[in-house]
């Protein structure tokens, strides 16, 4: 058996897999975070909320009405995003004159109401949801078996922080967007219309975080807590990469994904707190975060 | 927030009445809590002095300095496990078990608000999340908090060696004192200079700089403090309750002591008092249903957040008949 640092390469890298998975859903997170906090200068503590409303209108879409796996890739995260942007439009944007805080308590509120919600629907058990045929089964790549649907996850989150990241770097909506981040007055002097902005930027943040939880449907369980516990470590995740660029988020969230999975390799009682501990030591080093540019 | 000054045209002879009013009320509280366990269930009773400290020692943070912290469940439910490790495993008197949770409590705070108030507003309330987060794992996994266990069947103990804790009425007296001791704290620290300074780096960070206030310190100074003041809360639960487990180191617990205070009102002395009350007794009745008590806990929130910001006592202070009386509001 071959062994590198005394591990055998099959542990390692499943583990590496394993780190890289999280980290997709990390990255997709803390985009969707970034995405929201960037304009609208609030941090989205129902993230986790609507990645599991995401997760749980997939299996809903399945069971109740016969809709497979890749109709709800794209369903799911409308539905979800529409429902964010109902929220944005009736409540959070009366928020936004006062304390940056008051948007944080909502949402977590909303957070807590959500889960309450599908809590006293659907119990707190998880439920399955199979992956679609197409991509079941593993491949052997000769050091180890790849799960195809694990392989998927990663490419399908790739693909779509590369193209959130070319939408705001390279077309005209996302140049109104980045416009209306540094001078929101000054871009609706122009005639373009900001509250509508804000509003469907809320939807694109909560729409990613529902595509998030589609994609983990069949890797975790369905459960109205799946987005609860994951939303910490994702805020940690931004921590450390600071909330200032679209890129910063994606890339620390892989990184802190495979950091965490070689913690699992090496020393398997401190993979839950390591990204907690990489966030203390870069907050002693660098406050404003890997690639944040505010202090 | 600037200081409401919309009651400056009233005369001026209405306000000393609020001295008066205020002690009327203070004694009428203070009457109701010593007759109380004649009426009510004590240990309900302690449950409620106990958050509701909790929630006064957290808008110390909040209300006073202006500092929202994500983690407070840490100090009150770290403080729970020294108390009870203390004085089950070691065989320590009460009062030492519950003075090693504030100590320990008052350590865990000046670690997290060092590295906490490295940053500032929405960034503060993520890494205390964090960090307690972080303590949660800890929690789950060493070995004297007993993972899912918990620490149970924590004996009371005799009080100085003299008063016997298993009574209920001592019980419930001693957690009076300990209640009044700690709003006393939190009254006499929220007037003294001290005070003062944190409330101006609410209002104005900048200028307190520039007045040359040393502001990290005094930030650390109010964390450790508030920890301190939610660690003897925490300790002391863990002696009414005889256990000490994950429950009071979740990050739900630290939403719920925020909820608590915005409820009865920031920045308010009795706020969270009221705050805890109605939440603790919302929960009581919820027990017992199988309908999720988060869902209100949530749109409570929400409400205040849209609402209701200033909290119960906020707008009373702020209503006709609190300016009448000669209250003022603060923010």
């Amino acid at each position: 058996m071959t062994m590198i640092f005394g591990i055998p390469i099959q542990a390692l890298m499943g583990q590496l897999l394993v780190g890289l998975i999280n980290g997709s859903f990390y990255a997709l997170l803390s985009l969707g975070l970034a995405v929201i906090f960037g304009l609208l200068r609030v941090i989205n503590f129902a993230h986790g909320a609507q990645y599991m409303m995401g997760a749980f209108v997939a299996l809903l879409l399945l069971t109740q009405t016969g809709i497979g796996y890749w109709p709800a890739l794209l369903i799911a995260p409308l539905i979800v995003g529409l429902f964010g942007a109902l929220i944005e439009r009736t409540m959070l944007s009366r928020l936004y004159k006062l304390d940056h805080l008051y948007g944080l308590l909502f949402t977590f509120g909303l957070a807590l109401t959500l889960e309450g919600t599908f809590r006293w629907f659907f119990g707190s058990s998880g439920q399955p949801y199979a992956p679609p045929a197409a991509l079941t089964g593993a491949v052997n790549l000769g050091f180890m078996f790849l799960p195809i649907y694990r392989g998927w996850v990663v490419v399908a989150s790739l693909a779509v922080c590369i193209g959130v990241w070319l939408l705001i770097e390279k077309t005209k909506l996302g140049s109104y967007l980045r416009a209306a981040t540094e001078n929101p007055t000054l871009v609706q002097s122009f005639g373009i219309n900001v509250p509508l902005l804000l509003t469907f930027t809320y939807g694109l943040g909560a729409a990613l975080a529902g595509f998030a939880g589609v994609l983990a449907a069949p890797v975790y369980q369905v459960s109205p807590l799946m987005g609860s516990n994951l939303i910490i470590v994702v805020f940690a995740v931004v921590v450390v990469g600071g909330m200032g660029s679209i890129l910063g988020a994606i890339v620390t969230g892989y990184m802190l994904g495979i950091a965490e999975g070689l913690t699992k390799v090496f020393y398997p009682e401190a993979s839950n707190i390591v990204i907690f501990v990489i966030m203390a030591i870069v907050l002693i080093l660098r406050p404003a975060g890997l690639f944040g540019k505010d202090a | 927030m600037a200081r409401d000054t919309s009651h400056a045209d009233e005369p001026v002879a209405a306000r000393p009445m609020a001295g008066a009013v205020k002690i009327a009320l203070l004694l009428a509280a203070a009457g109701l809590l010593i007759a109380a366990p004649f009426f009510l269930y004590p240990i309900f009773l302690m449950k409620l002095l106990c958050f509701a400290l909790f929630a006064a020692a957290f808008n110390l943070l909040l209300g006073y300095t202006g500092l929202l912290s994500f983690g407070h469940a840490t100090f009150f439910g770290g403080s729970a496990y020294f108390t009870a490790h203390a004085v089950k495993v070691w065989g320590w008197p009460p009062e030492f078990g519950i003075l090693l949770g504030v100590a320990g409590a008052a350590a865990l705070g000046l670690v997290m608000g060092a590295i906490a108030i490295r940053r500032q507003g929405i960034y503060f309330a993520m890494i205390t999340l964090a960090l307690s987060q972080m303590f949660f794992f800890f929690c789950l996994q060493a070995g004297f908090t007993h993972g899912e266990d918990g620490i149970q069947s924590v004996p009371r103990g005799h009080l100085f060696g003299v008063i016997d804790l298993s009574q209920t009425t001592n019980m419930y007296f001693f957690v009076l004192a300990v209640f009044a001791l700690g709003m006393l704290v939190i009254w006499r620290f929220v007037n003294s200079p001290f005070g003062m300074i944190l409330k101006a780096i609410r209002e104005n960070e900048a200028r307190a700089i520039s007045l040359g206030y040393s502001v990290a310190e005094y930030k650390l100074g109010a964390f450790v403090m508030s920890a301190a003041l939610a660690g003897l809360a925490g300790g002391v639960k863990a002696l009414v309750f005889q256990f000490a487990t994950l429950t009071d180191v979740t990050w739900q617990m630290s939403g719920e002591v925020i909820l608590m205070t915005l409820l009865g009102g920031i920045g308010t002395l009795v706020g969270p008092v009221v705050g805890a009350g109605l939440v603790v007794t919302l929960q009581n009745y919820l027990a017992t249903s199988d309908f999720p008590v988060t869902i209100i806990t949530g749109l409570v929130f929400m409400a205040c957040v849209l609402v209701f910001r200033r909290g119960i006592v906020g707008e009373f202070y702020a209503s006709r008949l609190g300016r009448a009386l000669g209250f003022t509001s603060e923010r």
